[in-house]
């Protein structure tokens, strides 16, 4: 029998010339990835480990994102604490507040992950740069401690789900939009324990910002990972992004999925997540009256140029609705810079928008947006679940850029195709 | 291994968010997030736990956020094991990593009810529903993960192997 993607990389990772899914095994990793919130707690663990130091001071990456700029003085002492470890572990990959960015916009951006990789993140969304065609996964803080201390990881082998990707959406249609469909179809757990794996004629119809809005969101719908087919666009993006070696692994052509989906992008409708779960989704047609009190864009999901330039085609030359709050966080230093040289920081911020640095803050709840009891946001994030974004009373729908900035402009959750 | 405890029931898709919200994921002190677990699904639990007590949820268990910071609290307010149908993959190595017994067994998930005097058998697998007078037995592990087990998380597993 034949490997999946995901298999193929595995078992290149682990020395061997093939792996089985349910098999137990322990491959070499790429990079370790952790973040403001989890790093403390892998520091605490890799102590109490014995680690004499990170195996590889290149493959180690640490991204004070969540609650930077520091929120507060509990935030301020866990970033000074992941400080002194990556200047005294000599970390290369530490990103420091002004030169960072949301880690899963960042890594991609600065050509540190690429094509055949095989990461660990103490980040669940670590499972985005699975549009680069690396196996990518999130994990917790002692993998992390674990990881950086050996440069292995154990993994069990998943099993798969093919996505096979027809036709081409339509305008204001996006890869968030296909992803939330998926979800809404699978459910949150739908692939527990499995590798997502996109491929298909359609794909050449969707853009890496596209497909990494989707790979970003495997996650929720349970998987290990989310894996995308390497194409000439895929090619294109790495070399723009660095010279890191890449290696492609295709599927076999007997390779073994549980199931295939055949996606058929053209009938994708822009789709909204219902509070309090990803998965529970309506398209925008069967949305009805939902008045909203905050809208946020951006995010490890939805914090590129391509969504920046969205959300400011919509929102150019018109004001936000009126008693509404309208949060933009572009994902990196980079897209913020580039909003400014395209004139789209000043549409965000005449159309009555907050423009922020790049911040994981609002996502999460941590701060930068918080909700009180009762309130309503739409948001381009990927968690809708209860107290996610504030208040435990409070909700979250999450959608499109288009549909979050069409929304911005109404107060409640709008179609972009009716404006 | 025994241990006898009185069980808190939860249906599906229990939540990182709602195990430990990210509010207070600005410190990593395992009582200080003990004070806020299961805040918004459970304003109760803090004050109605006591140690040795069992957590049951039905499927899909610490679905969401790699927060290790989740079976932390979860083990530091006192919960001695949490039973579910399934777990979201990076809560079941999070769980087994810190040291934090789970079991999965769709019977016990379905049939234990909030207050309900259970005892777990880690060495079998075997629950024991005491107020029902009910047996279930939860699926044994595969063979690597009760190696980490057997070593209480994967930081001695490590030890011994770095």
């Amino acid at each position: 029998m034949g490997m999946t993607m995901t298999q193929k990389i595995l078992a290149a990772h682990a020395g061997l010339k093939e792996v089985k899914a349910g098999q137990f095994i322990e491959a070499d990793l790429d990079i370790v990835l952790g973040n403001d919130v989890t790093t403390p707690v892998a520091i605490n663990e890799f102590k109490r480990m014995g680690a004499k130091g990170v195996f590889d001071k290149k493959k180690v990456v640490i991204v004070p994102d969540h609650f930077t700029p520091n929120k507060d003085i509990k935030a301020a002492e866990q970033c000074k604490r992941i400080r002194e470890f990556a200047v005294s572990e000599d970390i290369e990959n530490y990103f420091e507040v002004g030169q960072m960015g949301i880690e899963h916009v960042l890594l991609p951006e600065k050509g540190i992950v690429t094509a055949g990789d095989l990461v660990i993140g103490a980040d669940s969304h670590t499972c985005t740069y699975g549009a680069l065609g690396a196996f990518s996964t999130g994990i917790g803080s002692t993998d992390m401690a674990a990881g950086m201390a050996r440069g292995k990881a154990w993994f069990k082998v998943p099993t798969a789900i093919k996505f096979d990707l027809r036709g081409e959406m339509t305008k204001w249609v996006s890869g968030k939009d296909v992803i939330l469909h998926i979800i809404g179809m699978l459910g949150v757990d739908g692939a527990l324990y499995k590798s997502m794996e996109f491929m298909g004629e359609g794909l050449k119809n969707l853009t890496m910002d596209d497909r990494l809005a989707m790979a970003n969101m495997a996650i929720e719908a349970g998987a290990k990972n989310g894996i995308f087919m390497v194409d000439d666009k895929t090619i294109a993006f790495l070399k723009e992004a660095g010279d890191k070696p890449y290696t492609v692994y295709a599927p076999d052509p007997d390779a073994d999925y549980d199931e295939t989906y055949i996606i058929e992008l053209g009938k994708i409708r822009p789709t909204v997540s219902f509070p309090h779960l990803p998965d529970n989704t309506r398209i925008i047609d069967e949305v009805g009256d939902v008045k909203i009190d905050q809208v946020v864009i951006g995010s490890c999901t939805n914090g590129r140029m391509e969504d920046m330039r969205i959300a400011a085609s919509i929102l150019k030359g018109r004001q936000v609705a009126k008693n509404l709050r309208v949060i933009i966080f572009p994902g990196t230093q980079k897209v913020y810079l580039q909003c400014i040289n395209e004139g789209l920081a000043r549409i965000f911020v005449e159309a009555g928008a907050v423009f922020s640095t790049p911040t994981c803050g609002p996502c999460l709840g941590g701060h930068m947006g918080i909700l009180a009891a009762g309130e309503r946001a739409i948001a381009t994030t990927n968690r809708n679940f209860v107290g996610r974004m504030g208040h435990p009373e409070s909700e979250v729908y999450l959608s499109s850029p288009a549909v979050a900035a069409a929304s911005a402009l109404t107060g409640k959750i709008s179609n972009p195709e009716l404006l | 291994m025994l241990n006898k405890g009185k069980a808190f029931k939860y249906g599906d898709n229990v939540d990182t968010d709602v195990i430990i919200p990210a509010r207070y994921l600005n410190t990593s002190d395992h009582a200080e997030l003990a004070k806020h677990c299961m805040e918004d699904i459970d304003a109760d639990f803090v004050n109605n736990v006591r140690c040795g007590d069992i957590i049951v949820a039905t499927k899909n268990f610490g679905c969401g956020s790699s927060r290790e910071h989740a079976p932390i609290a979860i083990k530091a307010s006192g919960i001695s094991c949490v039973i579910a149908s399934t777990f979201a993959r990076i809560f079941y190595r999070n769980a087994f990593n810190t040291g934090l017994p789970i079991l999965e067994c769709d019977e016990a998930a379905a049939r234990i009810e909030a207050g309900d005097e259970v005892e777990v058998n880690f060495a079998t697998g075997e629950i024991r529903n005491i107020t029902k007078n009910e047996t279930y037995q939860a699926e044994p592990f595969p063979e690597f993960i009760q190696k980490i087990i057997n070593c209480d998380g994967l930081v001695n597993y490590v030890k011994e192997n770095i």
